[in-house]
């Protein structure tokens, strides 16, 4: 197939396709099933929380989907495309960005350049031996980054000097670096405090209407606040879908939040 | 008044200003006392010493690099120097006239760092799929493959003996062998390798190989091929390498397999070592030790009444000295003796200081 047909196939299938579509998904880690048969469909702009204890595979559905694993069975559909075999930095370049629960950042760098990182990552200037100008264009959507996470004050501060709330915030830029259609936050409000979540919570309402998201989140009082809609696993499964409201109310899922793990 | 400070000229000037003040005084008195050399020091000095000290420090300056900036330390540095060095005397002139082809130097130098480059790319491009002593194990088998292979192998590489005569083109009327032109040539060479990797390091292209080196699967899923680096890093570590062997093979004046033996492998990762590879200027300061080492232990070892067979022992010793003392090399003590220097005594003394 010639490049020019490939690309408007993309572009049809960005306006048509669904942003994230998984069939059939299951991963295996020698007997131990993390993922069994998930089906999971977001539309494009779409917020979906991820809820579920621990164990029930959450962040390995992330780790299939960006391609850290590779999911044993199934496939997985990226604004219609299918990049179920795909290496995580092909995934990463088609516009899929993700946080991770344990911040994974280059802490003798400074925030500005961890973002301005993330930037190059996705651009054609990952192989630049050139250093950047002072008007370099990625260099100034860094910039831009720091402002989105309110990190301004900040900017020149080495990684290894931040507050974890901060490091979290980071993280959270470096995800928006480069235009991305669609993220996954793994847990982005674990450890932080009542302010900080508000400061969480005001930084994922601000972000543009198109860009869809996968939030995983313990705290229901956050994940009610930044989804329009919820998927409930258990024990590698999906147990339950639906809007905040009706998950809430679900006796089930009340069993299994406050009844422990016998549901 | 901030108002004009803040124009883009008034923001230049201060700009370049600063670059010009940026460069510490050890780098002035550096350049000075190496520009100066030639006007005190000996021809053996400047050729033997100073000129092997930069050769050598521009290979260890490839390893510094991929093991520094890269974390991947090859065994097989020397190996794309040699191949450099037999690459420029297989295409260049030499006394072998049955093998050399006697291209001019414009097509056998440039000819001789591309093949360089591509037997760097494709050992990196094996050995980027291993990691640690496995990545040592390839470089090794690589370079110890190529050490056999030009010995048994007369119709290109002329076996055990080589290739003598190579020497470099009298361009500009120059004698490039000469101490004082050879001390400048190879001088330019580590000036230029040495800030290059030092530019690079702080390049779009530097900045993702250190951050691949910390954290592969961070880079990936920042959207960056941490393989494809990897390999980057490899052929541009054989193009220093390759410049490096081809200053070494005019320097000898000839190559054979023992240029790019085992034990030159093994050297220039004890050179590295040495010096330490935090920074570029680690490759030179390890080289310098070493090529000392390796003139004078004879002479040392005669003078104390000891038989000068020895002096590897010596070298040796040296070795373990500096690896016990600092695991970083000269520039770990470096910075452990100026961190110590800064502190300040009485406030090191706890909460009972005035």
């Amino acid at each position: 197939m010639n490049a020019p047909a490939k690309v408007s196939d993309r572009l049809s299938a960005t306006g048509t396709a669904n942003a994230l579509e998984l069939r059939n998904v299951s991963k295996y880690f020698g007997a131990l099933a993390a993922l069994e048969d998930i089906n999971i469909t977001v539309r494009p702009g779409e917020r979906r929380a991820v809820l579920g204890s621990n164990g029930a595979g959450k962040t390995t559905l992330f780790n299939c989907v960006t391609g850290d694993f590779l999911a044993t069975t199934g496939n997985i559909r990226f604004f219609g495309e299918d990049i179920s075999e795909f290496p995580p930095h092909e995934r990463i370049r088609r516009g899929l960005r993700r946080t991770y629960q344990i911040s994974l950042l280059f802490t003798g760098l400074s925030v500005r350049d961890n973002i301005y990182l993330s930037c190059v990552g996705v651009s054609r200037r990952r192989f630049s031996f050139l250093r950047p100008r002072r008007d370099d264009a990625l260099m100034a959507a860094a910039d831009n980054l720091v402002d989105v996470v309110h990190l301004t004050d900040d900017r020149d501060t080495l990684v290894s000097n931040l507050s974890y709330g901060q490091q979290r915030q980071l993280e959270i830029a470096m995800a928006l670096a480069g235009a991305p259609r669609f993220i996954l936050f793994d847990e982005p409000a674990a450890g932080l405090s009542p302010t900080e979540r508000r400061e969480l919570v005001d930084i994922l309402n601000g972000l543009p209407g198109h860009m869809g998201y996968i939030i995983i989140e313990h705290d229901m009082d956050v994940a009610l606040r930044v989804a329009e809609s919820v998927t409930m696993m258990h024990n590698g499964r999906i147990f339950k879908e639906g809007k905040p409201a009706e998950i809430e109310e679900d006796p089930e899922v009340q069993a299994l939040y406050l009844g422990g793990d016998d549901g | 008044m901030a108002l004009i400070e803040n124009t883009p000229a008034a923001i230049d000037a201060v700009e370049r200003r600063s670059l010009f003040e940026r460069i510490p005084a050890a780098y002035w008195l550096v350049g000075f006392v190496l520009l100066v050399m030639p006007t005190f020091a000996s021809p053996f000095v400047l050729f033997q010493i100073f000129g092997w000290t930069f050769i050598l420090g521009i290979i260890a300056l490839s390893l510094m690099f991929l093991g520094g900036y890269g974390g991947m330390v090859s065994l097989a540095q020397m190996t794309f120097a040699g191949s450099a060095g037999y690459m420029l005397a297989i295409f260049g002139p030499s006394a072998i006239t049955d093998i050399s082809m006697n291209w001019p130097w414009y097509i056998a130098i440039p000819l001789a760092l591309a093949l360089a480059v591509l037997f760097g790319t494709l050992t990196g491009w094996l050995a980027v799929r291993t990691a640690g002593i496995y990545t040592i194990m390839i470089t090794l088998a690589i370079a110890a493959a190529f050490f056999y292979f030009t010995r048994q192998n007369y119709t290109i590489f002329n076996g055990f003996s080589g290739f003598n005569g190579v020497l470099p083109p009298k361009l500009f009327g120059v004698d490039w062998r000469g101490s004082t032109a050879f001390y400048y040539l190879t001088l330019f060479w580590a000036t230029l390798c040495y800030f290059a990797v030092l530019y690079l390091s702080r390049s779009p292209f530097g900045l993702a190989l250190q951050g691949v080196r910390d954290n592969q699967r961070r880079m990936s899923a920042l959207g960056y091929n941490a393989n494809a680096h990897r390999v980057a890093a490899y052929a541009f570590a054989a193009l220093l390498a390759g410049i490096g062997g081809i200053l070494l093979t005019w320097q000898s004046a000839q190559i054979s397999p023992g240029t790019a033996g085992i034990g030159p492998a093994i050297d220039i990762l004890v050179i590295a070592v040495i010096g330490g590879l935090r920074h570029p200027v680690g490759a030179f300061i390890g080289a310098f030790i070493y090529v000392i080492l390796k003139t004078f232990a004879l002479d040392a070892l005669v003078a104390v009444g000891l038989s000068g067979e020895r002096f590897q022992l010596l070298i040796g010793l040296g070795f373990l000295v500096i690896v016990f003392w600092s695991p970083d090399g000269i520039l770990g003590l470096w910075a452990k003796w100026r961190d110590s220097r800064g502190k300040d005594p009485l406030r090191d003394r706890g909460g009972d200081t005035p």
